[in-house]
């Protein structure tokens, strides 16, 4: 029994959802062989050699993968698929991308998501919203799994000392192509990754608003995210989103400001440590979910926040 | 060019889902139903499509019982043309779904097929991207902006880090995330157009798809409750408490 993970990648460093995707590899048991795919990875792939209990790395460094397009690295991928048992990713964007491509080309049905491992072929996995939770038994002899980062602690970085390998590449394909991306720049942490992440959500207003949170979020280490009222507002960018459909987070603490707490957004930070709330409704549903819950204007509340954290 | 929309019937994105005692699934007896939110999206676009005149047809496709006509209606009062009904009562999987599309596919001879890039009651996302794979095609999923122009389709996706955008050679799949556009509320003339538009009814066997499931539910819980917490009464309070008490500061 061998699992292959596909990681996620960046300057040259392994991005902490894909080591968590390896921590629920070694979970499952067997050997785990992972898959660095892009073009100029020789930084990555040896920081993927170093991750504990990596056993392999495989490299595909080609324009083709350049991009992460979903036809070419799924095509990589299921020419790989005859030595493994199961393949794995992170439930980041290019996980959901493209595991179920592969999955499709290996007539397999995928598990989208696993938030636990109960055996090599038994996975507990989360529906309606993370509403309920499904212990499912596939009867498919291969796996095709996505994976829960903010269910799995991560690997560490450093430990390991796993050879690497380069696989057979293949061309760019013809009918898909890059065009560009407008990536947010941020230098805090990634909301995936944070220890610490602070949320607005309609309550505030505005997009000037939010940078209100931006003091209290230096003074913390913390992500800033949002609701989707607050993205489809245009407030801030997508990708700040936490909830169903946008990013899942499990940080130490999250802080929601002005975040009336929709069952959708409860889906996506519901498992973090602790909860704090800032609301001036006393009846949001946000505080059903908070440890502590502060009513309040947040206005008033967030410039007291940061003189207070500012005073120790 | 024809468009292919696949529509699932879902319960109702306002509903609070209640797990069985018996753990063997989710409560949906009396509860309401309604289209995949995602999905809605998807129709949305294709009627936007047809606006511009770049879609001369929209089929919407629902694989399901035989109460998922009504969201196929829904899609038609919405602006979709006909309707293809695949009749189960088995609970079928991505796999078997796309698998029924794929096939559909291949009779409509669709230059587009756009599909919610996922359903809020199994949380898969998975169909577009495997129907994109038995087709051959190249696919565009969690869409927030399309353009189709000279046979391409240029696709702006939400992505962890922002939006990116691709350029697909048609025929193409593509899979709507939530800020692609804002459906309309049918009108009440066309939702008694609708009723007038033709549905075809047929069954996996016809398109010769074995839509057996590949997994078995052992058991559905709810997750571990959250107890509401305290109520600080000021903002010092709180960071006394997040400091001494929680010790997460």
């Amino acid at each position: 029994m061998t699992s292959l993970v596909l990681l996620d990648h960046e300057a040259g460093l392994i991005k902490q959802p894909a080591r968590s995707a390896v921590a629920a590899a070694t979970k499952i048991g067997g050997d785990v062989h992972v898959l660095v795919a892009g073009e100029n990875i020789g930084d990555a792939a040896a920081a993927a050699a170093k991750l504990p209990g990596v056993t392999k790395v495989l490299t595909a460094d080609a324009p083709a993968y350049a991009h992460a397009l979903a036809e070419p690295l799924a095509d990589l991928l299921v020419s790989l698929a005859p030595a493994y048992s199961h393949i794995l990713s992170a439930s980041t964007a290019t996980g959901k991308n493209v595991l179920p491509r592969v999955a499709a080309f290996l007539d397999v049905q995928p598990l989208s998501d696993i938030a636990d491992v109960i055996d090599a072929d038994t996975f507990v996995r989360p529906i309606y919203a993370g509403n309920a939770l499904a212990t499912v038994k596939t009867a498919d002899a291969k796996k095709v799994i996505t994976v829960r980062a903010a269910s799995f602690d991560p690997v560490a970085a450093d430990g390991g000392a796993a050879p690497i390998e380069a696989a057979a590449t293949a061309d760019a394909p013809s009918t898909s192509r890059f065009l560009g991306a407008e990536l947010s720049k941020s230098e805090r942490p990634e909301l995936t990754a944070a220890r610490v992440v602070i949320s607005g959500g309609r309550g505030m207003q505005n997009g000037e608003n939010f940078h209100l949170l931006d003091p209290i979020a230096d003074k913390l280490g913390a992500a800033v995210g949002a609701s989707r009222a607050a993205v489809d507002a245009g407030f801030v960018p997508n990708d700040y989103q936490v909830g169903q459909t946008g990013k899942i987070v499990a940080p130490d603490l999250y802080v929601a400001v002005g975040i009336s707490g929709a069952i959708q957004h409860l889906a996506g930070m519901k498992d973090s440590k602790v909860i704090v709330a800032i609301n001036k409704d006393a009846d949001a549903p946000i505080f059903q979910v908070a440890d502590y819950g502060l009513v309040a204007d947040l206005f008033g509340a967030l410039p007291e926040l940061k003189a207070e954290l500012e005073k120790a | 060019m024809k468009i292919l929309v696949p529509v699932k019937r879902v319960v109702d994105y306002n509903v609070k889902v209640r797990v069985k005692s018996d753990q063997s699934g989710v409560e949906l007896a009396g509860v309401k139903m309604a289209m995949n939110p995602f999905d809605e999206i998807a129709v949305e676009e294709a009627v936007r499509l047809k606006e511009k005149g770049v879609v001369t047809e929209i089929i919407a496709v629902s694989v399901g019982i035989t109460a998922a006509q009504e969201t196929i209606r829904t899609a038609l009062a919405m602006g979709a043309d006909r309707g293809i009904l695949v009749e189960t009562d088995v609970a079928v999987e991505p796999l078997a779904v796309a698998k029924i599309l794929k096939a559909i596919a291949d009779r409509e001879q669709p230059g587009l097929i756009i599909l919610g890039k996922q359903a809020i009651d199994d949380d898969m996302n998975a169909t577009g991207q495997m129907l994109a794979a038995f087709l051959g095609w190249p696919q565009g999923t969690f869409a927030s902006k399309v353009v189709i122009e000279d046979g391409t389709a240029t696709v702006t996706r939400e992505v962890d880090g922002g939006l990116e955008t691709l350029a697909l050679t048609l025929p193409a799949i593509i899979t709507a995330d939530l800020r692609l556009n804002e459906p309309r509320y049918a009108s009440l003339p066309n939702i008694m157009k609708a009723r007038k538009k033709p549905i075809d009814i047929v069954k996996p066997a016809d398109l010769g798809v074995d839509a057996a499931p590949r997994l078995t539910i052992l058991k559905v819980v709810e997750p571990a409750k959250r107890q509401a917490g305290k109520k600080v009464g000021s903002v010092a309070e709180l960071v006394d408490k997040l400091r001494n008490e929680a010790k997460v500061i």
